[in-house]
């Protein structure tokens, strides 16, 4: 039922810029993929250069195996849920969510039935003929859900279509896609700079800066072994320390930084001598307080955050950047007020060693 | 271009592309140089037409230089068009400056609806209006005389006077909307403002809303000039033979003249005095054309 | 605004003359077609009659004219509705410093006085043996109506939303189809507005018309003609007929409007309502159909 989408070698110039670079990529059949970058990053290019509004400059995309350069928006089994939702004011809900079916010719009472099923699905049966100034954000939200499904697309894209809601909705309405997603079958490619939402929702992610593709993978992969300082940085919280590696064997690498000599997991790669960067998580730093950790380092505390759940401390290192630490509030936890010293430690498999390309 | 196929599709593109084209290249650009041509052109008996004659000549320019009555006439279209375009400013600051700054929006909108309504109503009409109040026996006449400040009537449609009252009457709402549309963006705080600083209201208006309305008051004043200058109703029906219009003149040239080339070339000094003024506007308000014709 | 009550007064005495200036004339006018006597004027009153509506009505050559001016403004909505709606499609979509200069060629007629465009017009045709009369005249007033349409259209334009035309598309639309069905609903009132506003200028051009008419003579041109060679108060009545015409457009245009708004602040309500009702929607998709 759903096909799949490839991008091959993609690149896409607009004049001097470039919006996007030499990206390869295949979103399988049935997906839910997210692209999650900041604003100007090149993902809502790709979702264009995907629903057909404009062609790339160089490379290929193929839809289920299919070349569609030259093939406009309305010839593509795809269907785009724009981030202003682009619902047409003057046509009533019903008509909205049955557009697509009557420009290719279906007669009026199959329209209408088709429509009045698609609003049970998106739970807002009994307001096909209501006006779509009437409706609130969320129901404007699912009527353009709707109207997009109705033409029963391969692949539906999603241009940041929860930016516009309050978090609470925003929240609800994840899920929701999520369920619809699972329900339906069809391939969703889903553009966001939010990057919880991306976590949340899709089965992978592709994280992009400057219009390259910066990696791909499961919502776990890019959090536990991102492959880029960028991703390192961009997805979730991260503490980063820069060195030189001081020797790699097994997977593994040692660095010497100001704030100490530490062990991490290599996964860029490195040998000794080259320029490196550490990444452990606020959350898999731990208070060692004499307790057997491979790495350790000893900083005053600059500032404490008590939030219930968690307590966030600050520690000064010196020679590097202000260390974040994220502690469990299970009751156990030491009180160490700001002024004084701490001493943190971390698991040489928490820390993710990669190739310092200078700053990024 | 392939933006714009993009976007409609090939054969809708080329209905947009070739509707516009016509416009510009049959109805305005082309008749516009034929016009010039027949004004470089000498009047020739049909015959004549491509012979040995048929050159490029500046006589028919030269006519309007030696006759004196013509020369005349153009002068005095000149100047009393600038003249109903001031009064017409001056008639109208108050009023668009009222609508755009004095007003609650809700009465804004009745009082627009009520200048437009004369808008909207024939120009010969309005015209004709004046032709009654300001007949000899009219009620103008009856008015002055009843108030004994005449002791008989006047002739107001025997000269300038009715002519250019009637002009200001008819273009009015020219000058009153561009005003008021350039006037209306000025943020009522920055002249609250200037009054607290204790500004006088002359001078809130020379330093304030007056360079702010500059794009305003250049596009009424152009309207309002090329109107006048290019109005042949007005004069027609208000004016005497004594108070001809370089417009009559032209009109005479081509329909009991006979003489087409000699009637363009006088049009085309209509048109390069209006081009002048246009430009005059520009330099004198600092503004450019993109700010006019709104 | 505070202001001191001197300036206040002022203001509105000044505004009862503006207006009365602006009303008068046209009331006068009005006023003299009841008037018996054979000049139109309200001075002397000679007497309360509607002789002249009957002898405006057995007027033949008036009703030729009217007919005549008709079918000029049917034959200039026809032409310039299309092309003015076609020149705004093209400026929205040409590139930043073609667009000023297509745009300044564009409204050049506007700026251009309109005894000029009558010349030009008569003068290009006749090089193809095309003489004045209804067909030249609805080409000269297009030439500066399709203007005026250009720009009103732009107006509307201007506001729209891009990815509305893109969704259609989208959604499976043929180019055609998306026009029809996204970007003409949406242009309707400003094309219905250029209508009338086209239909009003050609019907009271004079200077334009007075040069390409050839042997037909238009309403205005009736009346011009009428006023210079023994006017009689049959035109104060035709003008009347006309104004009331005029003054019952504009009421009607005003009463629309105000409906117009009431309707989109019922539709905003309702949204307030939806919104605040939000959770409880949001509760009930929790637990989806099917």
């Amino acid at each position: 039922m759903s096909q799949n989408v490839e991008l091959d070698r993609v690149v896409m110039r607009f004049g001097a810029v470039t919006a996007v670079r030499e990206v390869s990529l295949e979103v399988r059949g049935g997906e839910f993929f997210s692209f999650l970058g900041p604003s100007g990053c090149g993902k809502t290019t790709l979702l264009r250069l995907i629903g057909g509004f404009i062609d790339p400059t160089e490379g290929e995309i193929r839809i289920g195996g299919r070349d569609m350069r030259g093939i406009g928006p309305n010839r593509r089994p795809t269907a785009m849920i724009f981030q202003n939702l682009a619902l047409f004011p003057l046509m009533p809900v019903w008509e909205n969510i049955a557009f697509g079916l009557e420009v290719r010719g279906v007669p009026k009472s199959e329209r209408r039935r088709r429509a009045e099923e698609l609003l049970e699905l998106i739970a807002l049966p009994g307001y096909a003929d209501k006006q779509v100034a009437e409706l609130s954000g969320g129901q404007r939200q699912r009527v353009a859900i709707a109207r997009a499904l109705a033409v029963e697309p391969q692949v539906l894209l999603l241009d940041e279509p929860l930016s516009a809601l309050d978090l609470k909705l925003r929240q609800h309405m994840r899920a929701e896609l999520r369920a619809l997603q699972k329900r339906t079958g069809v391939t969703f490619i889903y553009i966001t700079h939010d990057q919880g939402e991306a976590l949340a929702m899709s089965d992978r992610v592709g994280v992009m800066s400057q219009g390259v593709l910066q990696q791909v993978g499961r919502p776990e992969e890019l959090y536990d072994t991102p492959l880029t300082p960028f991703v390192a940085s961009f997805v979730g919280e991260n503490n980063r320390f820069a060195g030189r590696v001081r020797e790699a064997a097994n997977g593994h690498a040692t660095i010497e930084t100001e704030a100490g000599i530490f062990r991490g997991r290599n996964v860029g790669r490195l040998s000794a001598g080259e320029r490196a960067l550490l990444f452990v998580r606020p959350e898999r730093l731990q208070v060692a307080n004499g307790g057997a950790v491979e790495n350790r380092l000893t900083a005053p505390v600059s500032h404490r955050t008590f939030e219930g759940a968690f307590i966030y401390l600050v520690a000064d290192v010196p020679g590097s950047r202000p260390v974040t630490v994220q502690l469990a509030n299970t009751g156990a936890v030491p009180v160490s007020e700001p002024g004084g010293e701490i001493t943190l430690g971390f698991a040489a498999e928490d820390a993710v060693i990669l190739a310092d390309q200078g700053e990024g | 271009m392939t933006a714009l196929i993009r976007r409609f599709g090939l054969g809708l593109s080329a209905l947009i592309i070739a509707l516009p084209v016509f416009w510009i290249v049959m109805m305005i650009v082309l008749p516009e140089l034929v016009m010039i041509d027949f004004a470089f052109r000498p009047n020739l008996l049909p015959a004549e037409i491509g012979g040995p004659k048929d050159v490029y000549t500046l006589g028919n320019f030269q006519t309007l230089v030696e006759n004196t009555i013509h020369r005349a006439i153009f002068l005095k279209t000149i100047w009393a068009s600038a003249f109903v375009t001031l009064v017409t400013l001056v008639v109208c600051y108050p009023i668009a400056y009222h609508l755009a700054q004095g007003t609650k929006p809700e009465r804004t909108g009745f009082l627009i609806l009520l200048l437009i309504i004369p808008f909207w109503i024939n120009e010969i009409l309005r015209t004709f209006a004046w032709f009654i109040i300001l007949a000899y026996n009219g009620p103008l006449n009856a008015l002055l005389s009843g108030l004994g400040l005449i002791d008989r009537p006047i002739r107001f449609l025997n000269g300038n006077f009715g002519v250019i009252i009637g002009m200001v009457y008819a273009y009015i709402l020219f000058m009153v909307f561009p005003l008021y549309n350039s006037m209306e963006s000025l943020d009522r705080n920055q002249i609250e403002a200037a009054r607290d600083l204790g500004a006088s209201a002359w001078r809130i208006h020379r330093r304030i809303v007056i360079p702010h309305a500059k794009p305003g008051i250049a596009t009424g004043c152009i309207f309002t000039f090329m109107l006048a200058a290019g109005s042949y109703a007005v004069p027609a029906l208000l004016g005497s033979p004594q108070s001809r219009w370089f417009t009559e003149i032209i009109y005479n040239w081509f329909f009991e003249g006979g003489n087409w080339n000699q009637g363009a070339a006088y049009a085309i000094v209509l048109l390069a005095l209006c081009l002048g003024f246009i430009l005059l506007m520009l330099r004198v308000f600092r503004v450019n054309l993109g700010d006019i014709a709104k | 605004m505070r202001r001191d009550p001197v300036t206040t007064w002022l203001m509105r005495i000044y505004l009862v003359l503006f207006f009365g200036y602006l009303f008068l004339p046209l009331m006068v006018m009005g006023a003299a077609t009841f008037n018996t006597s054979r000049f139109p004027t309200v001075t002397p009153w000679l007497g309360t009659t509607f002789q002249w509506f009957v002898e405006l009505y057995r007027d033949g050559a008036m009703w030729t004219a009217l007919w005549t001016s008709l079918v000029i403004a049917a034959g200039v909505i026809a032409v310039s509705v299309p092309i003015g709606l076609a020149a705004a499609l093209l400026l929205t979509s040409l590139h930043a410093r073609a667009r000023s200069f297509v745009y300044g060629v564009m409204v050049s007629p506007l700026l251009t006085p309109g005894v000029i465009i009558g010349i030009s017009t008569l003068v290009f045709w006749q090089r193809f043996g095309v003489a004045g009369g209804v067909f030249l005249s609805v080409v000269a007033q297009s030439t500066y109506i399709i203007a005026y349409v250009m720009l009103m259209v732009m107006a509307r334009l201007q506001r729209f939303d891009r990815s509305l035309e893109e969704a259609a598309l989208d959604l499976g639309a043929s180019h055609l189809q998306a026009f029809r069905r996204v970007m003409l609903p949406y242009l309707r009132p400003s094309l219905l507005a250029a209508a009338v506003i086209a239909f009003l200028q050609s019907f009271e051009n004079y200077n334009t018309t007075l040069f390409v008419r050839g042997v037909d003579t238009t309403l205005t041109i009736y009346i011009a003609s009428k006023v210079r060679t023994g006017v009689t108060p049959a035109v104060n009545a035709l003008g009347l007929i006309l104004i009331v015409l005029t003054v019952l457009a504009a009421v009607l245009y005003e009463w629309r409007r105000r409906s117009e708004r009431r309707r989109e602040s019922i539709a905003a309500r309702r949204r307030e309502v939806s919104e605040a009702a939000e959770g409880g929607v949001g509760r009930a998709l929790a637990a989806p159909a099917e």
